[in-house]
């Protein structure tokens, strides 16, 4: 009887958080699903459209190619970053992991501003290529992926650098001295010993780059011009222009379950509680 | 002359500083080939600096380690050929214990039929055969171990350095585990050397002891000599029980205990502060005019089981502990607080060593 009391407690104890979660997330969300599903009545009209109207296809294509690419080439810069402030004191770790937070506790819109200021025609990107005479006419680094894919990947570097460093802390010096003692080259080392103990840390990281890519908004709209349009930005137009919730909310929906999947898929390969620390 | 056998291991005048701290101090080792030396020391000795330096994790300040003939002291670590025990294990988390057994093999391009079988034939003989698919995380702490020996083992090392290896694991899994890396030690005669603070571990399992102190080796001999004969106050102090008495020196075989004269079978240095190694085993009760016999007043006595405690007082007042074994025999002649009694010692178990190390 104590027990069955006690239960009850505990279920209400998590009262709050699930009211809060039902509240806030669960109801609109199933309310998103009702409205992608109405069109003057029940009605598969906005699905339909996903699949007939050829621009939908081209644009979430689009996204994942960007989303992909963000996260590729995040992982090139992170990795090395990471594995470069490993190696450093504590006082200069502390000012490189500072160097690190500073931007991401700038406001996305300015830092994408600063991108424009950087990338445009003849900002300072372009005019020094110029002037060192390395390129002739301006390089068209905005208004196309290119220039959403250098903001994005400015932007959402921190998301992959601060799980991939934390785990990368944990890694036990003393399999690194021994895998030396035992005869390990350092490549040999690094390849069979530290950069498998990482992938943890790097799935975590370029898992939250992917899933925040697929769903950006403000960067592309800003550095994409109107011609690379992401799925963030087809919702957007859809309220704004059209003002069509129904559409919207499948386009939504949709992007909603692929993100699930990319989860699952992960999961079915990696423990996901371990790759985000809940051990 | 060319046929000389080299050390194994020749560490010759090396010194370490960590900032301001001297951690090594001109410290020189030879190690035999095939011999069995322990590093002893308490913790901030300098004895895992000292492994350090032999495995090439640290690089000496001054001084040079030699490995047979040739000079190892800027060869990097996986260039010198060893096999490594830690007091962690070390093992790889990610790996099966096959796995990790194999990391050497394949790190030095085995054939893979080979390396399987070295693999089956280290398990084997660490008693893990038919462990070789389980994940490091399913082990308990004695099985880890014996993986971490024969992952040491596995690629047959000339040279197999050990940092506490058994400090991690429970008392009597830890007596086991001496016995039988002694016994391993034995039927494969690798060269090895051993880091451990546990005074009786290295008695056990040594040929050589190295006692170090504040970055210099204060004694380095086999276990009998160390225990017996301590270099120092420290070393008689570190190693097993031992009660330090001021003495005062007659002549070369002879010192003053409290008003009693002894005799000692070894020379007594010349030095004016002098201590008389006491250890409990090498006491005996004794009656009045018996060689080497002293008198003591019994203060207390406490009976533990297979020993009995005494605190008794030397002459003038001189506190002294020690415990005899309890015997049928003997327990009805033990005497009573209160009571005076004699406590003998063999001339030769008499031995004296100077308060200061100079």
């Amino acid at each position: 009887m104590a027990s069955e009391h006690s239960a009850g407690r505990q279920a209400l104890l998590l009262l709050p958080g699930l009211l809060f979660i039902g509240l806030l997330l669960l109801l609109p969300l199933l309310w998103l699903l009702a409205l992608s599903f109405y069109d003057n009545g029940l009605s598969l009209a906005h699905y339909a459209r996903l699949i007939d109207d050829a621009s939908y296809y081209k644009s979430f294509l689009l996204t994942f190619e960007i989303a992909g690419s963000v996260t590729v080439v995040a992982m090139l810069i992170g990795y090395p970053l990471c594995y470069w402030m490993l190696g450093l004191s504590p006082f200069w770790q502390r000012v490189a992991i500072i160097c690190v937070l500073i931007p991401f506790w700038t406001s996305l819109l300015v830092r994408t501003y600063a991108w424009l200021v950087l990338l445009q025609r003849r900002g300072l990107v372009n005019s020094g290529l110029q002037s060192l005479g390395l390129i002739e006419e301006p390089l068209a680094l905005m208004y196309n992926a290119t220039g959403t894919s250098i903001g994005m990947t400015h932007i959402l570097l921190p998301f992959l650098v601060l799980p991939l460093f934390a785990n990368m802390q944990t890694i036990d010096r003393d399999l690194l001295k021994a895998a030396a003692a035992l005869g390990g080259s350092p490549g040999f080392v690094f390849w069979r010993v530290f950069f498998p103990l990482s992938l943890p840390g790097l799935t975590a990281g370029a898992l939250l780059v992917f899933v925040l890519s697929i769903g950006y908004y403000v960067t592309p709209q800003l550095l994409g011009g109107g011609s690379t349009v992401m799925i963030g930005q087809l919702i957007q137009r859809n309220i704004e222009l059209f003002s069509s919730w129904g559409a919207a909310s499948a386009v939504s929906m949709v992007l909603l379950l692929m993100v699930m999947a990319v989860f699952l898929l992960m999961s079915r390969y990696l423990s996901l509680d371990r790759v985000f620390g809940a051990r | 002359m060319p046929n000389v056998q080299p050390f194994a291991i020749s560490v010759r005048s090396v010194s370490k500083r960590f900032g301001a701290t001297t951690v090594l101090d001109e410290v020189s080792l030879d190690v035999a080939e095939g011999e069995f030396v322990t590093l002893l020391g308490p913790s901030g000795s300098g004895k895992t600096t000292l492994l350090n330096i032999i495995a090439g994790f640290t690089e000496p300040n001054l001084g040079s380690v030699h490995f047979g003939a040739e000079e190892v002291t800027q060869l990097p670590p996986h260039r010198r050929g060893i096999g490594i025990v830690f007091q962690n294990y070390a093992l790889f988390p990610h790996m099966s214990v096959a796995d990790n057994v194999a990391f050497p093999l394949k790190a030095r391009r085995l054939p893979a039929t080979e390396i399987g079988e070295r693999v089956a034939w280290a398990l084997s003989l660490v008693k893990l055969a038919g462990y070789s698919g389980r994940r490091i995380g399913e082990l308990s702490g004695g099985q880890k171990q014996r993986v971490a020996l024969a992952r040491a083992i596995g690629f047959r090392p000339r040279l197999i350095l050990m940092d506490e290896p058994l400090s991690a694991l429970d008392k009597q899994l830890r007596e086991h585990m001496q016995i039988e890396i002694r016994a391993l030690h034995d039927r494969l005669g690798a060269t090895t050397v051993y880091v451990t603070h546990d005074q009786r571990e290295a008695l056990t399992m040594s040929h050589r002891i190295a006692v170090l102190n504040q970055g210099r080796i204060a004694q380095l001999a086999d276990p009998e000599e160390i225990y017996n004969y301590p270099a120092d106050a420290f070393v008689a102090d570190f190693i097993g029980e031992a009660a330090l008495i001021p003495v005062e020196r007659i002549d070369d075989h002879s010192v003053r205990l409290e008003g009693t004269v002894l005799s000692c079978g070894r020379p007594v240095p010349a030095a004016k502060d002098l201590l008389l190694v006491l250890r409990s085993e090498k006491l005996r009760l004794a009656a009045a005019g018996n060689k080497n016999a002293f008198p003591v007043t019994v203060r207390s006595r406490v009976f533990q089981g297979d020993s009995q405690l005494l605190m008794v007082e030397i002459g003038s007042g001189v506190p002294l502990t020690f415990r005899l074994s309890t015997h049928v025999d003997t327990d009805g002649q033990l005497p009573h607080p209160g009571q005076q009694a004699y406590l003998s010692l063999h001339p030769e178990h008499a031995f004296v060593v100077r308060t200061h190390s100079d």
